[in-house]
């Protein structure tokens, strides 16, 4: 095509109706062509995400075979829902004979570039916090991603003690994030060196985190029964 | 772009019109590289490609918001008065880049997470706004579309290039495929945003050197 074929093709300028024309037709195709893509692609995300998060979760508990979604109420018990809604979740974690293996918990926090976010493992019977994933983060490469390869800092969570005490309102003893190398009891986690910033951060979600939920689901597990 | 007025204003003539067509797609892969001759889009160019497999992604979604948004607007460039024109294109590439991020997600959760808000920051990616102003809405669909292949190609390319020289330098693998043994120590600095920069300098280096070295061979113009 040359210019002159390209005159004759565009309508007069200037005229409103060529204008709302314009715009709300392409509005139109435009919301078609989302609507459907969206359509289209919501099953197939939906599988993409259930099957990270079961990876995510068999990870923490290797035993277990299903996993349940619990939501807090305000009433102080646990209820069983089949949608992940991501605020106040708890997923309790079963065998091959349906006994409850753990939960895990769900933690977000600023780490030192972005919102890192994860899941922790959490023993009833032991009360002891084992094992984790992390989810989402945007660390360092090489530095702050650490937290999710470094050995020495994933044994920090292998058994870190969170008992309850005997009125079941709080921990015995909190959670301590130290610096690394100087970790003295079960409760305290170490950081990385070279990674103090992200390593700090996943150990004040936990803490807090820990703080919150585990003398609320330790007080309920009755309602963690299948 | 002169290039481009300049062959809008020649006649058409039927025998050379595959040359030209052709023309349309090679000029994106060397003389008007989008990174490496006309350092459009340097926002992902930097911050996506600590990867082989996220420059590769990030160059492939890039190209397929650039080749369906030039055939959506030069199809529709005859509906499109002037004063209205940037804010339909921009609404245009909205869209497409709305679907591609669907369509990532449906492809690979991991890979949509790794390359993040740069998804979605295709919208502003001044290459794509470009191609559509001036090239797409005054040619057409065939041409516009060739144009497009052929910028994305070389988009990706170099997306592609950045992308792997960094991960076999900062992390020793190549796709994800381990290249080197234990005791190499990765070059962290190459996966950081200042390695970007050591690279693409170094890419553009090369880039100019070869196109010197092309037309000092070339026979010199009688014209």
């Amino acid at each position: 095509m040359n210019d002159a074929q390209y005159v004759q093709l565009e309508p007069q300028a200037g005229r409103p109706w060529h204008m709302y024309r314009a715009m709300v037709g392409i509005g139109l195709i435009c919301a078609f062509v989302i609507v459907s893509v969206f359509q289209f692609t919501l099953p197939i995300i939906k599988q993409n995400k259930l099957e990270l998060l079961q990876k995510a979760l068999y990870e923490i508990f290797p035993d277990a075979r299903e996993f349940q979604r619990y939501q807090y109420q305000t009433e102080g018990n646990f209820v069983r829902i089949n949608e992940d809604l991501d605020e106040n979740i708890i997923f309790a974690l079963y065998d091959q004979d349906k006994k409850l293996l753990g939960t895990v918990i769900r933690a977000k926090g600023m780490g030192y570039q972005d919102l890192i976010e994860m899941l922790y493992g959490y023993q009833p019977q032991l009360q002891v916090i084992s094992g984790y994933h992390v989810l989402a983060s945007r660390e360092t490469p090489g530095l702050g991603t650490k937290i999710e390869t470094d050995k020495a800092f994933q044994k920090n969570f292998a058994q870190l003690d969170v008992s309850v005490n005997a009125s079941g309102d709080k921990l015995i003893n909190p959670i301590e994030v130290v610096k690394p190398g100087s970790k003295t009891h079960p409760w305290q986690i170490d950081t990385i060196t070279g990674a103090t910033i992200s390593s700090r951060a996943v150990g004040n979600m936990v803490t807090d985190s820990a703080a919150q939920w585990i003398p609320k689901i330790t007080t309920r597990l009755e309602d963690f029964e299948p | 772009m002169s290039q481009e007025i300049h062959h809008h204003n020649q006649a058409p003539v039927p025998a050379a019109s595959d040359t030209q067509d052709t023309n349309e797609f090679i000029k994106g892969l060397w003389l008007q590289n989008p990174v490496f001759a006309q350092a459009l889009g340097m926002c992902p160019v930097l911050a996506v490609t600590n990867s082989a497999q996220n420059g590769l992604a990030m160059g492939l979604a890039t190209m397929f918001v650039l080749i369906m948004s030039n055939i959506l607007v030069s199809s529709l460039r005859a509906f499109i008065p002037r004063q209205v024109r940037i804010a339909c294109y921009i609404l245009i590439i909205a869209t497409f880049v709305t679907a591609v991020d669907y369509i990532i997600q449906a492809i690979n959760l991991e890979l949509h997470k790794a390359l993040g808000a740069f998804i979605s920051l295709i919208v502003v990616n001044c290459l794509i706004l470009s191609r559509a102003e001036a090239f797409a809405s005054k040619n057409t669909v065939s041409k516009s579309f060739l144009d497009a292949a052929g910028m994305g190609t070389g988009f990706t390319i170099a997306l592609l290039c950045l992308g792997s020289i960094r991960e076999i330098l900062g992390n020793g693998s190549l796709f994800g495929w381990q290249l080197f043994a234990d005791n190499f120590e990765n070059w962290i600095v190459m996966i950081l945003p200042g390695g970007g920069f050591f690279v693409l300098g170094l890419w553009v280096l090369v880039f100019n050197w070869l196109q010197q070295r092309q037309e000092n061979k070339e026979p010199p113009s009688h014209d």
